[in-house]
């Protein structure tokens, strides 16, 4: 057999695989009690429905929006501060217990308190995500200065490097491949909990849009196609993330055994 | 042993010392900014004091622990199979990855109106949703497991003519299980996490629901945040267990490097 | 005249290895690794195979050890052809093949899962005791040194009591003062257990040291070049004449300089 032909048999599998997966839906569906479960075609119209209404681009914007703010805003004070923290050892001697207490607690637990500081609305799940993303970040940055190997830290000094400069000429390039990773990672997270956010504390939104085609007329065909929108975007934000990662670090050439 | 008894001192003093900080500062933003429904330490203390009082506290810490058992147990018992064989069988892992790919990001919490739809109004949904949560990280866990054994491991267990069943389980397995049991407490973290959101829409029990119909039933504020704290010591104890776990010897050698 | 690498035709070879060829394929293009090697094992001989880095002495090893199928040519043990990994040939590479999971009594009990448990207490003591690990039973890997590693995993390899011990520089990580024991060590052990070791190294000075007879190999594509016998008995003085002059030998065979 070709190389080439046994490459297309391959690569089919895994798709005949996922049709497969279909069928068994819409077989379930048809053969279901309630009809209220949509199948994989219906759901597909339900796609289309949202975009003749204009609904989809408006509320994926809202939600990419506020995931974006909210993250970017964890980065920009997490890494800073959690690079430091990693640094000087009493420091973090300090404040890692209370990081430990706060980093098990849903973002979601703090839903009552957003709402009642910020109200419903963009700022109150800005500010959730913002606090998902914080902590995994900090740690993140706390961990990779951790790992960054005293060799080059101690080389860095023994060529006269003024502090400012071991910053960003061997603190900096050192930690940036766990950090994109941990960046894809949380990005995941801040994801997760936008739409979170949206079942509860706003009126836009994809995560807004699974409660409201509940509650509105049970459209159930508009809440899988959200849910399969949440997933499709989820996904092209993970490989956009892991584009980066292997940009960057190919350059750069990994340094774990 | 005089700079030990310095170094142990510190490890205390200082996370106290900020900690008090911490509440100090919390007490004085109340007072200066004198808002009337934001709990002081005070309060949120009076309010675990209610909470357990009222014996609710108990039932409630019951309901969502035992939620996270059920689920977090059945996605043990179907993910770690799934996640070894898929390492094992890269030819099934191809076929198949791509489809858990795309099923991963979509949050458990979008499942949850079908997941109602499903399971009606219930622990049932709450299991659902927590075992859908924590099974792909385990997967994932079981997968790089096997796939980043060493070659050098099965070649000796080979040698040493061990069968095919014999190698998974006497070098493979032994050899991903620190893998496994880093996807293991990333699942169990997301489970306490999803449990709580899960409380909160589609169960009326557990901690989750008690931060809700804390504010919804009267605004005490207080009662959310000892919530909260609660879920916090909780999800700190399961991270410490986790620890311990893997300070045991015959894993220990894989987790060089932990902070 | 006979094939360089063939030992005294009255005695049968514990293993034969005829005309082996290997080439591997990559992206299309074809490298020759190993071009007719031909090499006779006498048994019990202690025989170090070295060469040039990636040569192909390590294939050269795998092949025997049966985890890599030759492309030409074939390899007989006992005058059976060897068609996969097998107990009575254990491969022993340097320490990162212990097992991190398996404390040190562990380890050298792994291969013995057939044996009684009497049978396999017996020998995980005789081997702790001879590759001299006393006081160490409970202990796991990651507490012990390079050179404690090195001799767990040969005492792992001897406590199934195989024909053949196949050893791929096996003292390359270790330094070099932790070498010199570990050369006189294996060759002690071996004076005991008698199997027959094939122990390929970079290292002429190790070759000559240890081996009764050493296969050079030249460079790509290989095939033995020479098979020097080594008649200096042990104890071997590393200042003797007779061993300098079989020792330049081989450094000229390798195209060597022997004065730096």
């Amino acid at each position: 057999m070709r190389p080439k032909e046994l490459n297309l048999r391959v690569r089919i599998r895994p798709i005949a695989f996922i049709a497969i997966l279909l069928v068994l839906w819409q077989i379930a569906t048809v053969r279901s009690r309630t009809h209220l479960l949509p199948g994989p075609w219906e759901t597909v119209g339900g796609v289309a429905d949202l975009v003749r209404e204009g609904v989809l681009l408006k509320y994926v914007t809202a939600s990419l929006f506020r995931v974006t703010w909210g993250f970017v805003l964890a980065a920009v004070l997490a890494i800073p501060a959690g690079l430091t923290i990693g640094w000087y050892p009493r420091l973090e001697m300090a404040l890692n217990p209370l990081i430990q207490i706060l980093r098990p607690i849903s973002p979601l637990a703090w839903i009552p308190i957003a709402i009642l500081w910020f109200g419903v609305g963009d700022l109150a799940a800005i500010f959730l995500i913002f606090l998902s993303c914080f902590l995994p970040l900090l740690l993140t940055a706390i961990n990779a200065v951790h790992r960054v190997p005293a060799m080059y830290v101690n080389a860095g000094r023994n060529f006269g490097l003024s502090p400012v400069n071991l910053v960003f000429r061997v603190l900096y390039p050192a930690v940036l491949p766990q950090l994109i990773t941990g960046l894809r990672i949380t990005l995941g997270v801040a994801w997760i909990v936008v739409v979170a956010a949206e079942m509860i504390a706003v009126n836009s939104g994809l995560g807004f849009l699974i409660v409201d085609a509940r509650n509105a007329g049970n459209r159930y065909d508009l809440v899988v196609a959200g849910m399969v929108l949440i997933g499709v975007i989820g996904l092209l934000l993970d490989q956009t993330m892991r584009t980066l990662e292997r940009a960057k670090s190919m350059r750069w050439g990994y340094s774990e055994d | 042993m005089k700079a030990q008894t310095m170094h142990t001192l510190e490890r205390f003093a200082l996370p106290l010392l900020a900690m008090v900080l911490m509440l100090a500062l919390w007490e004085y933003s109340i007072r200066w900014t004198g808002t009337k429904v934001f709990p002081s330490p005070m309060a949120v203390e009076h309010g675990l004091g209610e909470l357990l009082r009222k014996g609710l506290l108990w039932a409630y810490i019951a309901d969502s622990l035992r939620r996270v058992a059920l689920g977090f147990g059945a996605a043990v018992l179907a993910g770690i199979p799934a996640g070894l064989a898929l390492g094992w069988y890269p030819a099934v892992n191809q076929v198949v990855n791509p489809a858990l790919q795309m099923l991963r990001p979509i949050s458990p919490i979008a499942w949850i109106p079908v997941a109602i739809l499903l399971f009606g109004v219930g622990d049932a949904t709450a299991v659902f949703l927590i075992f859908l949560s924590a099974f792909f990280p385990i997967v994932v866990g079981g997968v790089s497991g096997v796939a980043n054994v060493p070659a050098i491991f099965r070649r000796a267990g080979r040698n040493f003519g061990l069968s095919g069943p014999q190698l998974l389980a006497r070098v493979v397995f032994p050899a991903a299980l620190p893998q496994l049991i880093t996807g293991l407490r990333l699942a169990l973290g997301i489970a306490w996490v999803v449990v709580v959101a899960a409380e909160m829409i589609a169960v009326d029990s557990g901690l989750g629901y008690l931060i809700i119909d804390a504010r919804n039933s009267g605004k005490r504020y207080d009662l959310v945040v000892a919530a909260m704290l609660i879920i916090g010591l909780i999800g700190l104890a399961m991270d410490v267990c986790f620890r311990r776990l893997q300070a045991i010897p015959s894993v220990r050698w894989g987790f060089r490097s932990e902070s | 005249m006979a094939l360089a690498g063939s030992i005294l035709p009255s005695v049968k070879p514990k293993l034969s290895a005829q005309h082996i060829n290997m080439v591997y394929t990559r992206d299309g293009a074809s490298v020759p690794v190993l071009s007719d090697v031909n090499l006779d094992v006498a048994n019990g001989e202690f025989l170090c195979i070295v060469g040039p880095s990636g040569c192909g002495k390590s294939t050269l090893l795998s092949m025997i050890g049966g985890f890599l199928a030759p492309t030409g040519g074939e390899i007989r043990i006992d005058g059976q052809v060897v068609s996969g990994p097998d107990p009575r040939r254990i491969f022993v590479f340097q320490e990162r093949g212990v097992f991190p999971w398996l404390t040190v009594e562990g380890n050298i009990e792994f291969g013995l899962f057939r044996l009684s448990r009497e049978e396999r207490r017996r020998r995980v003591a005789h081997y702790i005791n001879m590759v001299g690990l006393i006081g160490f039973e409970r202990a796991y890997p990651a507490e012990l040194s390079g050179g404690m590693k090195q001799r767990l995993e040969v005492a792992r390899a001897l406590a199934v009591n195989p024909d053949m011990l196949l050893l791929d520089e096996p003292f390359g990580a270790l330094d070099s003062i932790t070498r010199l024991t570990m050369r006189s060590e294996l060759l002690r052990i071996w004076e005991k257990e008698r199997n027959t070791i094939i122990f390929v190294t970079h290292d002429i000075d190790e070759a000559v040291q240890m081996a009764d007879r050493v296969a050079v190999m030249s460079g790509r594509p290989a095939r033995i070049q020479e098979t020097v016998v080594i008649d200096i008995p042990h104890p071997r003085d590393i200042s003797s004449a007779r061993y300098l002059e079989l020792r330049n030998g081989i450094l000229e065979q390798l195209g060597l300089a022997h004065q730096i």
